[in-house]
């Protein structure tokens, strides 16, 4: 069994080199963190994750949770670890100041929840949860509503919980038919949510749903859908949890992945209706909802990463220690360890090269939301956002659909004991497949991204981006990477014909534009990867110049790029003919033909 | 009470060790570096003892290169009030770290020190006894439990066969054993507090103090590799190569 390592050399490569750590330091909020407070919060944090999290992994998935008599008890070890987590004052790290958190910026935050999420996935679900409604307090709730439920979520005393989904309102929330009907100074809430993550537990003394809901005369469809807070225990006076509310678990769900986490059906209001408090105004809660939107899936998308780096630990480890035949073209000698076989290393490069450029982009896009929030300069924020947005759909939907890959190659490199769940790696593959799911499918990135944000725009943004890429690929020339330019060069040309052919087609024909939106997603992340890669190939190379530099780490940094130069970017130019040619056989086959 | 504890830089336990291939040393050299895991201890013991009100200050000191006030950062965070790094480039043997420790003591007059009973780089464990000697202080290597009673410290020691009970009068250096206690878990906001902490650097120099090597390393290499086993027939077999081939008995 191998135990995981924050890998923290490349997590701080990304963050200083890659993401602009300088850059995001000199916002003005930021200034704590400063590249040696980063290093140890990571280091404290791989630890914590080493010691702590890691272990409980594999005997959750086992578990998994229970429910008994509308109580749900978390496998076993989590209420201790979560306790720890709590009084470390990790739930606390971006927190705001004045609600006792730490305020540091997503760059380091969301660095960390990868450090989670590698090492037990189900349980960090419910900080991220809480972190999720937290945010939405601090835009959208009162200063009553702030100062009576932040501080407590912020330590972790209580945790949140987001509740969108029921059984006819999925992808589709303008089908959300759950009542609140006001009474004196709050709404009696009447439904049923599913799909609740961390929906009713033992960890915390309280637990803080956000429900989206209709009021009684509210316009039919998205529009009139409000928020309401909605707590397990209606704080008293004195802010301290009381009566129990009419929030009953009524099932939890069998699922194929993250055991640990239990997945509930929440029933609001079977007695006399579940007391809630309304948050911001009426009618505008799936637009607050998608405010935090961003952050949540940058979140999934790093989930994806975390696993894929758990799931290439996990096959390295087991790569250097099996042994089996000899190396290839040799009869007589030692049995090697199957690392020493081509096919093997392929495998375990594919697995490493994917997810440091996923990685890279990542906390490329966590710098641009903390920019996009602090920088001085308003027409910088709004760059920043246009290019946060557009790049959040690729984060969530690329990352976590190559996660699966990634993941199911680990599989692959156990041979047959891959497949027996004893060996640990099925559950890594098991765990990530949920993560091109929730929070929007890969179906739903995709539309989001050729509709909302590079057909809303004629492709302004993706196109500035796309100049971006050519700036570094045109200083590829003399370096590292020079013989495998071409492939990145390739690579830039077929995601910008494809951009065009979107840009050109989605204001006529938005149908065909959907029916290739995953591929062009696809294509985006394959290419914005490669870019991340050249860059850090470059900026490697002159680090090596140095007199103390890592050579291994930049080294192996060098031929990580080329890889994925060299493996990854030839993907590139077939997606894009699959972009601009592959529309019209998708619609050929009518429904009915099926 | 003021306690001095010292910190010592040294290759993450959890990283495999190479040798350097010219055998002048180990590779350090972009290593991943943590705090001596006995130093951990004795930290974690003085904060315990603050926090039960027998401690009123805690002074972090470490001996090495620049780098080392990461660990001296790591020591504030875990609970030291504050940190002095002395600063020296070369390899510092522990003679040199007792004499620096010495100026140290006589500059900040502590009624205890808390050492690591050894460092797991070169497995020395030597600078605690050496202080104790060169400051003419009690000592107690080797602690398992510590307490406080008036002007002594009462130590619980592992010595071979058990445990053994010493009340050694203060001032006095203690090194902890592992059993002491459990390191706890650095907390983020002490993270972020140590930062604000206090860290003064000074140079031996400074102290007084020389701490050139005084001990040449001729050749560091790995140790051979175990070779096979085999397999014995009877006990009388086994005694006898016991006694001929491995002449232990």
């Amino acid at each position: 069994m191998s135990e995981y390592a924050a890998p923290v050399k490349d997590m701080l490569f990304a963050i200083r080199e890659l993401a602009g750590l300088s850059e995001v330091t000199a916002l003005p909020g930021c200034e704590e963190a400063n590249a040696e407070l980063v290093a140890q919060v990571l280091e404290e944090a791989g630890k914590f994750a080493r010691d702590v999290l890691d272990p409980l992994n594999r005997q959750s998935d086992r578990e998994g949770a229970r429910l008994a008599d509308g109580k749900v008890t978390a496998p076993q070890g989590f209420k201790a670890a979560y306790q720890q987590f709590v009084e470390a004052g990790w739930n606390g790290l971006g927190g705001q100041p004045q609600h006792g958190g730490q305020g540091l910026p997503h760059l380091v935050a969301m660095p960390v929840e990868e450090i989670w999420s590698s090492a037990c996935l189900s349980f960090c679900l419910g900080p991220m949860l809480t972190s999720g409604v937290l945010e939405a307090l601090r835009i959208h709730g009162s200063r009553e509503q702030q100062d009576l439920y932040c501080p407590k979520l912020t330590s972790g005393e209580w945790c949140g919980t987001m509740n969108l989904t029921e059984p006819q309102a999925g992808s589709d929330l303008s089908a959300v038919r759950t009542r609140a009907v006001p009474e004196g100074d709050h709404y009696r809430i009447q439904g049923t949510k599913i799909f609740i993550t961390w929906g009713e537990h033992d960890l915390a003394e309280n637990i803080v749903h956000l429900v989206l809901a209709r009021t009684p005369n509210a316009p039919e469809g998205v529009k009139g859908i409000s928020l309401f807070i909605v707590p397990k225990f209606v704080p008293k006076a004195d802010g301290e949890p009381g009566e129990r509310n009419d929030i009953r678990c009524v099932s939890i769900e069998h699922k194929l992945g993250i055991h640990g986490s239990p997945t509930c059906v929440l029933a609001y209001g079977d007695e006399k209706g579940a007391i809630g408090y309304r948050v911001g105004e009426e009618n505008r809660g799936l637009e607050y909802m998608f405010t935090m939107m961003n952050h949540a899936r940058l979140g999934v998308g790093l989930e994806g990463i975390a696993l894929a780096e758990r799931a290439y630990q996990h096959a390295l480890e087991y790569a250097k220690t099996r042994v089996q035949g000899r190396e290839i073209g040799q009869r007589s000698g030692d049995r090697v360890t199957i690392i020493h076989h081509p096919d093997v290393r392929r495998m375990l490069l594919s697995m490493k090269a994917q997810t440091e450029a996923m990685r890279a982009l990542a906390y490329f896009a966590a710098a641009l939301l903390d920019r996009s929030k602090h920088h001085p300069d308003a027409a910088q924020r709004r760059r920043d956002q246009a290019m946060l947005d557009l790049l959040t759909p690729v984060v969530k939907g690329w990352c976590t659909e190559q996660a699966i890959e990634i993941a199911s190659t680990g599989v692959q490199i156990h041979g047959g004991m891959g497949f027996i769940e004893e060996a640990g790696a099925a559950q890594y593959l098991r765990d990530a497949r949920i993560t091109t799911i929730y929070e929007g499918t890969t179906g739903i990135q995709a539309n989001d991204l050729v509709g909302r944000k590079v057909g809303a725009e004629a492709g302004a943004t993706a196109l500035a981006l796309i100049e971006a890429m050519r700036g570094v690929e045109s200083k590829l020339e003399a370096g590292p990477l020079a013989d495998a330019r071409g492939n990145l060069k390739d690579a830039i040309d077929g995601l910008e014909q494809a951009t065009r052919w979107i840009v050109d087609s989605f204001p006529r024909d938005a149908k065909a534009v959907a029916a290739v939106s995953v591929p062009y997603l696809k294509l985006f992340g394959t290419v914005s990867g490669g870019w991340m890669m050249a860059r850090a190939a470059l900026i490697a190379s002159e680090q090596l110049k140095q007199p103390d530099a890592d050579q291994d780490f930049l080294e192996a940094k060098l031929a990580t790029a080329r890889f994925y130069a060299e493996h990854e970017l030839p993907k590139a130019p077939a997606l894009a003919r699959e972009v601009i040619h592959g529309a019209a056989s998708v619609l050929a086959l009518d429904p009915a033909k099926f | 009470m003021k306690v001095l504890v010292s910190v010592k830089r040294v290759i993450d336990p959890y990283v495999k060790v190479r040798v350097k291939s010219d055998g002048s040393g180990v590779e350090t050299a972009n290593v991943k570096m943590a705090m001596n895991p006995f130093c951990e201890i004795a930290m974690e013991q003085a904060v315990r003892m603050k926090e039960a009100g027998v401690v009123s200050e805690i002074v972090a000191v470490s001996v090495g290169t620049t780098q080392s006030q990461e660990t001296l950062r790591t020591a504030m965070a875990m609970g030291a009030d504050r940190g002095i790094l002395v600063e020296a480039d070369a390899d510092v043997q522990p003679l040199a770290v007792a004499k620096v420790m010495k100026a140290i003591v006589e500059k900040e007059s502590p009624r205890l020190v808390i050492m690591g009973k050894q460092a797991i780089d070169d497995d020395s464990n030597q600078s605690g006894q050496m202080l104790a000697a060169l400051l003419g202080w009690a000592q107690v290597a080797f602690a398992s439990k510590i307490e406080i009673n008036g002007d002594n410290a009462d130590c619980t020691r592992e010595i071979d066969g058990g445990l053994e009970k010493i009340a050694a009068k203060l001032p006095a250096v203690v090194t902890a054993d592992l059993r002491l206690n459990e390191p706890r878990y650095v907390t983020l906001p002490n993270i972020m507090k140590a930062k604000k902490k206090p860290l003064e650097t000074i140079k031996p120099d400074a102290l007084g103090v020389d701490v050139a090597p005084r001990l040449t390393t001729l050749k560091v290499e790995e140790p051979a590799k175990r070779g096979a086993g085999v397999k014995v027939a009877d006990v009388a077999e086994l005694v006898a190569k016991l006694k001929n081939e491995a002449k232990v008995l």
